[in-house]
């Protein structure tokens, strides 16, 4: 089973991008689960959201301590102490970044694999609003193969509607851009 | 059939459209949840033709579908924690006059503190409301019990009450298949309620009842519910024939063999399965039984499955301050009484206002049950994960 835990701000779409991720899983025939650690839903109030992808049912109802990938969906969240706690070790991290994978080596020193992407940027340029969560979702991809990009594109037609054509701009441009440092000897 | 991911609340709402029913009444704001949204959007869309009644309480949501429901029409509502609590008098009405209401409970803590997160304070309350409950652990089985609730409530004459755990279950996206919707159609058409209210059939409801009355009408709503449990389980049976399901009164997972085990409702027996299997592995012989009704309360049921059983950890999601113990815990007693031979109960209370209940926690609520099995002697309450 696959976890992965998500941290942005409300508006940015954190508890959204959870949901894509679950449904392409589920859409390819697999298993997910999408939930977010609810509070007063605020604009701009650090927000975590989380999946499970799995090969069967997944019955387990508790929240995710030790995730397999940590996502960062707002850049100023990067350096916020705590981010990486319960990572599992050789990890993955996903940052919406500037910022090359190399400089934060230190930084993430047990990841087994650190994706870096200006997702912000993207958004601006795709978007037109710094809503990040799609063109992270490409990183995320780039960096773990999770689900195919066709699905997940398939997803945002669904749900995005009109704005879908949009959003697969940013995730396919985020999947280009994405740079992916492999400590584990793969790349 | 299409395989989707939704929200436990929106699995509750397609099972709504399907059962095509005629009247929604509901207040929208919070602790409401998206279920009533995702109708009011299928009202709208023109996708489901229903009357949708936006009322300004609970009170007066739940007064909408009693008076709805008189008049033979099929009704729906959907609320949580305070909108359940203020709906409390109503409650009692809608099932003394045998409205076959089918509500969804998103079950949420009750305040104060203000909270929105699960626990089963708020269903807890209406235990004796003379409501049909059933409990759902998944999205996929919020919609499959939702579809069988509209069976169940207009065979029996009762309203039912769907109970999914808040949060956990109400805005967690997973699987959901939807079934053939003609085969819903089929299971339960939707045609009016005869001997109802209308211009043609005038009479009056909600009467005053002197003791001479009173007592005898009580007692045909008690006796409705006693009857009901041979209704719902063949209604049940039906349901599991045509959509290919396995629903129960009670799920018993491990239990053929099982030396002690952990008892719940809700969403919380799927950690409690993940750990009874890690248990099984290492040669531990636990087992996990879900309570799917709670009224009316399986307890014959409960007798059979927990024979030679030696001991039982009881988790409550929500406490009876004072009380001999908690509410099911209580039940669970109360039901075994009479076995010659009853396991030890271990009660537990976690999860409160939306404490996450960790694997660990699990693990160790195992380990207590088991220790109080081998001794033959059970503990105070444990309050789980509680800070002191």
């Amino acid at each position: 089973m696959l976890e992965i835990r998500l941290h942005g701000r409300g508006g940015q779409g954190v508890v959204t991008a959870a949901e894509i991720l679950a449904t392409a899983a589920i859409n390819e025939g697999r298993f997910a689960q999408a939930f977010a650690a609810f509070g007063p839903e605020r604009r701009g109030a650090p927000v975590l959201a989380f999946t499970r992808i799995n090969d069967k049912e997944i019955l387990l109802r508790a929240q995710i301590y030790e995730p397999d990938v940590i996502v960062v969906l707002d850049h100023n969240l990067v350096s916020m102490e705590g981010l990486e706690e319960g990572l599992k070790s050789n990890g993955t991290v996903v940052l919406n970044t500037a910022s090359e994978p190399e400089a934060l080596m230190k930084r993430f020193a047990e990841a087994g694999r650190i994706a870096t992407v200006d997702a912000t940027d993207i958004a601006i340029k795709e978007l037109g609003t710094p809503i990040t969560n799609t063109a992270i979702l490409g990183a995320l991809l780039r960096a773990t193969g999770i689900v195919r990009l066709e699905t997940l594109e398939g997803v945002f037609k669904e749900r995005f509607e009109a704005y879908a054509e949009k959003n697969v701009k940013a995730v396919r441009s985020a999947y280009q851009q994405t740079k992916v440092l492999d400590r584990r000897g793969r790349s | 059939m299409k395989r989707l991911g939704l929200s436990g609340n929106y699995a509750v709402a397609y099972a709504v459209k399907m059962a095509d029913v005629d009247v929604i009444a509901a207040y929208p704001i919070t602790p409401q949840t998206t279920i009533v949204e995702k109708l009011s959007d299928f009202v709208a869309n023109g996708e489901l033709d229903a009357e949708y009644v936006n009322v300004e309480s609970e009170h007066s949501a739940m007064s909408a579908c009693v008076g709805a429901s008189l008049t033979g029409a099929r009704v729906f509502t959907a609320t949580s924690s305070q909108g359940l609590a203020y709906m409390h008098e109503v409650l009692f009405m809608a099932s003394a006059l045998r409205t076959p209401i089918v509500m969804t409970n998103v079950n949420r803590a009750l305040s104060a503190p203000l909270n929105i997160w699960n626990d089963h304070s708020d269903a807890m309350a209406e235990r004796d409301s003379g409501w049909i409950q059933l409990w759902a652990s998944s999205a996929q089985e919020a919609l499959d019990t939702t579809i069988e609730a509209f069976k169940i409530a207009e065979d029996v004459l009762l309203p039912v009450m769907v109970n999914i755990d808040g949060f956990i279950v109400s805005h967690t996206y997973e699987p959901v298949t939807l079934p053939d919707e003609g085969e819903v159609k089929r299971y339960i058409p939707s045609k009016p309620l005869t001997n109802r209210l209308s211009p043609r059939l005038a009479y009056s409801v909600g009467v005053v009842g002197p003791p001479e009355y009173y007592y005898e009408m009580k007692y045909q709503a008690v006796d409705a519910m006693e009857r009901s449990r041979q209704r719902i389980k063949e209604i049940e049976a039906d349901f599991n024939r045509r959509f290919g399901k396995d629903y129960k009164d009670i799920n018993a997972y491990y239990m053929e063999d099982a030396e002690y085990a952990l008892l719940a409702m809700g969403s919380m027996t799927g950690t409690a399965r993940v750990v009874a299997e890690s248990l099984r592995r290492r040669g531990e012989r636990a087992g996990v039984v879900s309570i799917r009704w709670f009224r009316p309360f399986p307890f014959e049921r409960l007798a059979e499955i927990l024979e030679g059983v030696r001991g039982i950890g009881v988790m409550d999601r929500a406490v009876t301050p004072g009380g001999p113990s908690n509410p099911l815990f209580v039940d669970v007693a109360s039901g075994l009484y009479g076995m010659a031979e009853r396991p030890v109960l271990q009660s537990f209370v976690a999860g409160l206002g939306g404490r996450d209940v960790s694997t660990d926690e699990f693990g160790m609520m195992f380990s207590k049950t088991k220790e109080a099995a081998r001794s033959g002697r059970a503990g105070p309450c444990i309050y789980v994960g509680l800070r002191e």
